[in-house]
């Protein structure tokens, strides 16, 4: 694996990755995520977006290649290992994956717990991105008898809540309307202000367009690509 | 409502690891079938336990007391020479060393153990009386040994030529072999049913794992570790076997002290003698405790090793 770059916090050397004996998803994906950055994923369907957001957020390992998180190989790295990676990693996934029997407030709260946060420690902050994603009375709402729309403004604030160093997003705006999306998304260059790496998969090429300082990631069919010239590949470290 | 997010994040601190509660499988307590799986189990357990417990204290006890005890029958049928007779045999063996005590039975005793057979009044009715041995009940200091028998036997040889010598132990000893038999089945089913108790937990542990398997999968990737996510499974088992656990030894007690009951007032000295004691008592009611252990812990150990497949 080549030399750690300064400010890198995750590298992808050679990544392919195909599930069973099917051909492979990805395909020879080289690249490097910076500190602080902001990544747009883009792709048709079927590109293997959510492919390369799991092998972000380690829900999988790759066929092949070589993985670099935080400076530590995730590809040799024993399973013990991996929950300290995990919780440095916010997801928003793309079916929210909200636990169905927990109330809202207890799914936002699960990642705090999950580090053994003090529950007198838990119930302030939780509160309060709870309220700022508008859903203040809608603590105690089960996800079932929430909206798309308000299930996606959980798990987001699910993945935000212990303020991860990658906070990866698959198609985080696809169930809220303009305004809600405007406003996820301020809150994601927020986090990136305070030097969260944020990574969004997204099909809606106007919410790039809101992000200028944002930096895009173009899959074709499992392969980095920038036909058009347009976009900015591969995502590089700026001047 | 303004855009600038306004919400804190706790700090972060080197606080003990663990996930809260066991909120995060949904909790069926006391209503799935596993407690009263757990409840008969236990039951079972208890009862078994208590089987072997009461032959114990009946074996001890009766060994204890006739361990030492020699039974000697003045067999000669002529009535003034087996008097004459016993009498010399207890003069003689109460001189014998490690000799604790004796006493010759007496005739009323001896015609009332026939009484039952034979009724009463038979010198009256036939003319002649039935000869019945003369005993002698000799108590040792320690066991009966073959020593000491043939001791006994050898004194009496002179005095008493007719007499037989028995170590009650001897003839006791398939009804003790029998008990032994019967407190090593107890124990055998004790361990049986912890196995099955072992068993009925690991098959709900994992069916709890399947059934949970996207719950388990959000954790891990929200960075539980395995053992916390083990916790949750093992405290929610934990809830369900104590729950059954303390019905089960309620259905036992109600069971033992029942049969205790029964057992007593048959007014038999072996079955007197395998009473329960306090140490008993103690045991059973470590039953339930132990069974939540044992389940705990296989709920443990089985879901460790489940998700030691999963990334």
């Amino acid at each position: 694996m080549s030399m750690i770059a300064d400010g890198e916090i995750v590298h992808f050397d050679n990544v392919g990755l195909r599930y069973g004996t099917e051909r492979e998803v990805l395909s020879d994906l080289t690249f490097t995520l910076f500190a602080g950055r902001f990544y747009f994923l883009t792709g048709a369907s079927g590109a293997g977006k959510t492919s390369l957001l799991r092998l972000l957020y380690l829900a999988q390992r790759p066929s092949r290649g070589a993985i670099r998180m935080f400076g530590t190989d995730a590809i040799t790295l024993p399973r013990s290992g991996l929950p300290g990676l995990r919780r440095r990693i916010g997801v928003v996934f793309q079916d929210f994956r909200l636990i169905p029997h927990l109330s809202a407030f207890d799914n936002v709260a699960l990642p705090l717990r999950v580090a053994g946060h003090q529950e007198r420690d838990i119930g302030g902050p939780v509160r309060d991105i709870l309220e700022w994603v508008g859903l203040s009375d809608k603590i105690d709402a089960r996800p079932a008898t929430l909206s798309g729309g308000e299930q996606q403004r959980v798990a987001i604030a699910r993945a935000v809540i212990a303020r991860p160093a990658v906070l990866v997003a698959d198609e985080p705006t696809g169930n809220v309307d303009a305004e809600m999306a405007l406003k996820l998304l301020r809150l994601f260059e927020m986090l990136n202000r305070q030097g969260t790496t944020v990574v969004v998969a997204t099909h809606d090429l106007d919410l790039l367009r809101k992000v200028p300082d944002s930096l895009i990631m173009r899959l074709d069919r499992g392969r980095l690509a920038d036909p058009t010239g347009a976009l900015r590949y591969p995502p590089r470290r700026p001047a | 409502m303004s855009d600038a997010p306004r919400f804190s994040f706790p700090g972060f601190g080197l606080r003990r690891l663990g996930v809260r509660g066991a909120e995060l499988i949904p909790q069926t307590r006391m209503s799935g079938p596993m407690p009263w799986v757990i409840a008969i189990m236990v039951a079972m357990t208890a009862i078994a336990l208590a089987a072997g417990l009461a032959l114990g204290n009946a074996t001890s006890s009766a060994r204890a007391e006739i361990e030492g005890g020699v039974t000697v029958q003045v067999l000669e049928p002529r009535d003034d020479i087996r008097a004459r007779e016993a009498a010399a045999a207890v003069e003689a063996i109460k001189h014998l060393p490690r000799v604790a005590g004796l006493r010759q039975v007496p005739q009323a005793e001896l015609d009332a153990l026939i009484e039952p057979w034979l009724g009463t009044g038979i010198a009256a009715a036939s003319g002649a009386a039935i000869p019945v041995p003369s005993l002698i009940d000799v108590r040792l200091q320690g066991a009966a040994t073959p020593q000491q028998l043939a001791a006994i036997e050898n004194v009496l040889a002179k005095v008493a030529p007719s007499a037989k010598v028995d170590a009650q132990s001897t003839w006791l000893k398939p009804v003790f072999d029998a008990m032994v038999s019967l407190q090593v089945l107890s124990i055998s089913l004790v361990v049986l049913l912890a196995c099955a108790l072992a068993a009925a937990v690991l098959l709900a542990a994992r069916s709890a794992l399947g059934a949970n398997r996207d719950v388990i999968e959000i954790v891990h990737l929200l960075g539980g570790t395995d053992s916390q996510v083990a916790r949750v499974f093992q405290r929610s088992i934990g809830y369900d076997a104590a729950g059954g656990g303390t019905v089960g030894l309620a259905l036992a007690m109600v069971v033992i002290l029942s049969l205790g009951r029964r057992f007593a007032s048959l007014g038999a000295g072996l079955v007197d003698s395998g009473a329960l004691v306090w140490s008993d008592w103690l045991l059973l009611a470590l039953v339930p405790l132990l069974s939540t252990l044992l389940a705990m812990l296989t709920a443990r150990l089985t879901v460790l090793h489940a998700l030691r497949k999963m990334l």
